[in-house]
């Protein structure tokens, strides 16, 4: 007990160690594996990342010039990422938020 | 009538509130003691080796990864490593020291997050809060690292994603320092608070000969006075780092609890060591070919050795893959241990061997009902 009166003490005039979430989003530190952004002016429709996804969260249209990703498949790995050699995917810095619905993001060209 | 005395049957899971993990013992106790348990897993079964047969196997790495929130980092360089070993490829030497230095902030999150809840098990909630808070400073190491908080997720085939500058280096050495101060601040309350050790000096005996007997792995092993430890083997750079296994005598609760405190320091030495010594170079090379052959390739996790099999057949698909995760052979021990306790020393006792279910889930029994 005498050991933790420091922290009774801190704890009493400090702030607290949390974040009330809903209410008070923390800031997203840099470099945060957040959603991805297709950037369609530097993609060619090459399918790299289709193929590496372990998820099979991005699907890609090459006809139609236009790539879907499915947000709630993604596991935000980021191999995809790595994998455009065209530096095409260009990931958000944030916290994907949850949502009622399933959404598929679709970027075109 | 029989002179047996009358047993009663306790079941405890798979829901409890001590225990996060669905796993069910159903205790027969004569009174208060425990006279017999039964286990009972597969509740979460998820055919995860069939799945790792199904798919390509550079994204294995990902679903490996995800076999346990906890040890996640470990999963990926264990498979990783099975992966290069059965692709002869030499990882560079400064991928093994990060890989290195990652797996023992793994051990230190883990270790932490089992500290608390035991303090909680036991009784010690404001400890338990105190004990999450100062782990916060090994999660946000992490995602400073890669941006994630538990899925660090640095892991490739061949190395590793990131490398670590200047800037991060001097934020770990700093952090691993402040983290001490605060392990500090409550450790002696493990070693030596009277209230504590009431509740596990003594409890849960498992002596030397039991322990090599009934297979038991990890902290639980060394508990028992075995050196055992996959570290030893010098995988990664372990080799380099001069390495010496925890070892206590105690073969009780409090012996584990002593293993894993004194693993959180070990851990934070590691890995300032490590980060000294840190060599230049490349972090990562390109594996050309596709496995091929019989492997199996051992790490050590927070709980003890974790056990990869593969055998390939020069295709991108593996035809077999198996993993034994720690805690399936600690709970032939676990069962030896609760016989003669007090039904109050359960959670102490389940708690010390640090099931985790998910990992373990490999088989699933399915009864037919009438
Ligand atoms: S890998 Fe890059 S260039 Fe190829 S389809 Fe995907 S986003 Fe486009
Ligand atoms: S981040 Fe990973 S899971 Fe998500 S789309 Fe990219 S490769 Fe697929």
């Amino acid at each position: 007990m005498p050991s933790f009166l420091g922290n009774i003490i801190e704890n009493l005039f400090g702030k607290p160690a949390t974040v009330k979430y809903p209410f008070e989003k923390p800031e997203p530190v840099p470099g945060t594996r957040g959603e991805l952004n297709f950037n369609m002016a530097k993609c060619d429709q090459c399918q790299d990342c289709e193929r590496t996804c372990p998820s099979a969260a991005i699907t890609v249209y090459p006809e139609e010039k236009r790539i879907e990703w499915n947000s709630f498949q993604c596991i935000y790995c980021h191999a995809c990422v790595r994998a455009c050699m065209h530096e095409a995917i260009e990931p958000l810095i944030n916290v994907e938020a949850p949502d009622y619905k399933k959404r598929v993001k679709s970027f075109e060209a | 009538m029989s002179n047996e005395p009358k047993l009663t049957v306790i079941p405890f899971g798979p829901q409890h509130p001590v225990l996060p993990e669905p796993v069910q013992f159903q205790f027969y106790v004569d009174e208060e003691k425990i006279v017999d348990v039964l286990p009972n897993i597969g509740y979460i079964h998820r055919g995860i080796e069939r799945a790792a047969e199904l798919n390509d196997y550079r994204r294995n790495l990902y679903l490996c990864e995800r076999i346990c929130g906890i040890c996640n980092i470990i999963h990926g360089q264990t498979y990783a490593g099975l992966i290069e070993k059965m692709t002869d490829t030499e990882i560079p030497i400064r991928a093994k020291y990060l890989r290195t230095i990652w797996a023992e902030i793994a051990r230190l999150q883990s270790h932490l997050l089992w500290i608390g809840l035991f303090a909680e098990a036991v009784g010690f909630e404001s400890l338990f809060m105190k004990v999450w808070r100062d782990r916060e400073i090994v999660l946000e190491l992490t995602e400073a690292t890669n941006g994630h908080r538990i899925h660090m997720g640095t892991t490739v085939i061949g190395g590793v994603t990131k490398d670590m500058d200047e800037a991060l280096i001097s934020r770990y050495q700093k952090d691993m320092d402040k983290l001490k101060k605060e392990m500090d601040d409550w450790a002696h309350v493990f070693r030596k608070d009277p209230a504590f050790l009431s509740k596990t000096v003594n409890k849960g005996v498992l002596p030397k000969k039991d322990a090599v007997h009934s297979g038991a792995v990890g902290p639980v092993i060394r508990a028992s006075g075995i050196p055992q430890d996959m570290r030893n083997n010098g995988y990664e750079a372990y080799g380099e780092l001069d390495f010496e296994p925890v070892v206590y005598d105690n073969c009780d609760v409090q012996g584990r609890v002593l293993v894993r405190l004194d693993e959180c320091y070990q851990s934070v030495d590691l890995i300032k060591k490590a980060l000294n010594q840190l060599p230049e170079g490349p972090i990562a090379v390109k594996n050309e070919k596709f496995p091929d052959g019989e492997t199996i390739y051992r790490t050590e996790q927070p709980r003890g050795e974790v056990f990869y099999y593969a055998k390939g057949n020069n295709t991108i698909h593996l035809e077999r893959v198996r993993i034994r995760t720690p805690t399936l052979p600690n709970i032939p021990p676990l069962l030896g241990m609760l016989v003669g306790h007090d039904v109050a020393d359960i959670p102490a006792i389940v708690h010390s061997i640090d099931p985790c279910m998910s990992c373990t889930e490999r088989i699933t029994d399915i009864k037919e009902v009438a």
